[in-house]
């Protein structure tokens, strides 16, 4: 009779890599970005074009890459561009994005909230409100339910 | 405007709900292995029967009008067909779905000569009665389904079916059975129709589970919500595009067409909304609950334990909801009227609440076109 044991390593067997017809995701068929240019943002950056820097970012952001080192780059200058932006001026930023845009720039914050810096995340909180005001539940859902991650 | 209708003095949820042709019964379950059978007396629901042959939870049933048969799937991998008998009791058999993971939905046809299954073993069940032999068989769809079946609906000719998946995929495929139908003849969606043709396949690049789907009442179109909170539409006349709108609302798990471009959309947010296809965009039509919060008088020991048992909450902090349904809407079904023209729908969900809705009263409530 088999023993019965407190071990639980069997769980963590991936039994799944010998189905043959597993699930695997899709490889996305478009080309991924390589993400926003830290020269162009930090260019922006330096003559206060934050709307513009702000829209750079989200626009060429590496949505479903699988290259956690662009991923990472990405987030960083992002931070740069959210944590530029003074807290007056957000709500201004934010309602020039398109609903694509505020779910992405969603993504950020969520992700912003992971590596916080001195003083960053009570100014992401100010990012999440205005944010939060027009994307709505949907757009923190979308956060979670989608695979395209930043 | 809407009515919520009480069956006994169980509050569970309601895990799905079906009504007869006459709409004086209804079969639901309540979270488990039942199926309840309500019949209408007066103002009064009366229990008149409770179907127990599952033994897991019961996750679909289906109650077909004309032939007045009811099907149930169940978490236990079966299907069963009831009919009823002369004394009124409901009589079963069981069908051979051949899966070998939980059944998740099921549907009739139109024509209630079959009907299909979707399951968690990544196919689909298309269940036809074989006369030789006395029972329910069942022929797979298979391909290219590459994850649990979650919804599924049946376009109007009863040939082509629309299932949703959890591979965020939603697939238009044909349910031909050339053993007890006559040859289809070509339709917008395709033109070669044997058992199992996949005829469209939409993807929805990261988005989430498909919850619901519904072609519409010409079969054109059909529309589906997932756990994106989006909402999306695809018509075969306008080259199969998807057109997708993103809500901010809290993810839909249910969505019904009520006319040929209005559909009603229900899930997490506790209440239906109306949306309106026009052209190339989904637009946002109406709430259709706009109930107050009512004035709360104080706590009784009543409420306290109702709370207890309907939330597993014990402190009195008031936790109501400004909205008849008090937790999220799992089940939309039509009670009055068809697809192209409803005038009342029902909606079930985990509140326990079954809640009825007169499309008229809400249109002139609202100074609305809906049809």
């Amino acid at each position: 009779m088999a023993k019965n044991t407190s071990s639980s390593a069997f769980r963590k067997i991936d039994i799944d890599q010998y189905n043959e017809d597993n699930f695997k995701e899709d490889e996305s068929e478009q080309s991924i970005p390589t993400g926003p240019d830290e020269g162009e943002v930090c260019a922006l950056l330096n003559q206060y074009r934050f709307v513009e820097a702000l829209k750079h970012v989200l626009n060429n952001a590496p949505l479903g890459s699988s290259n956690q080192q662009i991923k990472d780059n990405a987030l960083t200058l992002t931070l740069k561009v959210l944590l530029a932006i003074k807290s007056a001026q957000i709500e201004e930023a934010v309602g020039t994005l398109s609903q694509d845009d505020i779910d992405i720039l969603m993504k950020y914050i969520y992700r912003g909230f992971e590596y916080p810096s001195e003083g960053s995340s009570g100014h992401l909180l100010l990012w999440h409100e205005k944010a939060f005001n027009i994307g709505g539940s949907g757009s923190i859902v979308r956060v979670l339910s989608d695979r395209m991650t930043v | 405007m809407s009515q919520t209708l009480t069956f006994g003095d169980s509050c569970a949820p309601i895990t799905c709900h079906a009504w007869n042709k006459d709409r004086n019964q209804i079969a639901f379950s309540p979270n488990n292995n039942e199926v309840h059978i309500y019949q209408k007396e007066g103002s009064e629901w009366k229990q008149t029967d409770n179907l127990v042959e599952h033994d897991m939870r019961v996750m679909g049933i289906d109650w077909a009008p004309n032939t007045n048969r009811i099907v149930t799937c169940s978490v236990d991998r079966n299907a069963y067909v009831w009919t009823q008998g002369d004394d009124g009791k409901w009589t079963t058999t069981l069908v051979l779905l051949r899966i070998n993971r939980a059944a998740t939905c099921v549907k009739w046809s139109p024509m209630e000569n079959k009907f299909a299954v979707g399951s968690g073993a990544r196919l689909i069940s298309i269940c036809y009665f074989e006369k030789e032999n006395n029972w329910w068989v069942s022929k797979h769809i298979k391909k290219p389904i590459r994850s649990t079946v979650t919804t599924l609906d049946w376009h109007p000719n009863n040939i082509l079916l629309v299932a949703g998946s959890t591979d965020f995929k939603v697939r238009v495929f044909s349910a031909y059975i050339k053993d007890i139908e006559d040859q289809p003849g070509p339709n917008v969606w395709g033109s070669k129709l044997p058992l199992g043709q996949l005829l469209a396949e939409f993807p929805s690049a990261g988005s989430g589970w498909v919850h619901s789907v519904s072609f519409s009442a010409d079969g054109n179109k059909v529309a589906w919500v997932g756990h994106d909170s989006s909402i999306n539409v695809a018509d075969a006349t306008q080259g199969k595009t998807v057109i997708k709108l993103k809500t901010e609302y809290l993810p839909f798990l249910g969505c019904i067409w009520i006319s040929n471009n209005t559909l009603i959309v229900a899930g997490h947010s506790c209440i239906p909304l109306l949306y309106c296809h026009d052209g190339d965009e989904i637009k946002f039509v109406a709430k259709l609950d706009n109930t107050q919060r009512k004035e709360s008088g104080g706590l009784s020991a009543m409420k306290k334990f109702q709370s207890l048992d309907r939330q597993a909450r014990i402190e009195t902090s008031d936790t109501y909801l400004d909205s008849i349904h008090q937790n999220a809407i799992t089940c939309i079904n039509l009670y009055k009227g068809t697809k192209a023209d409803a005038v009342k729908f029902s909606t079930s969900g985990l509140d326990g609440q079954l809640v009825t809705w007169d499309l008229r009263s809400i249109e002139s409530l609202e100074d609305l076109r809906i049809h």
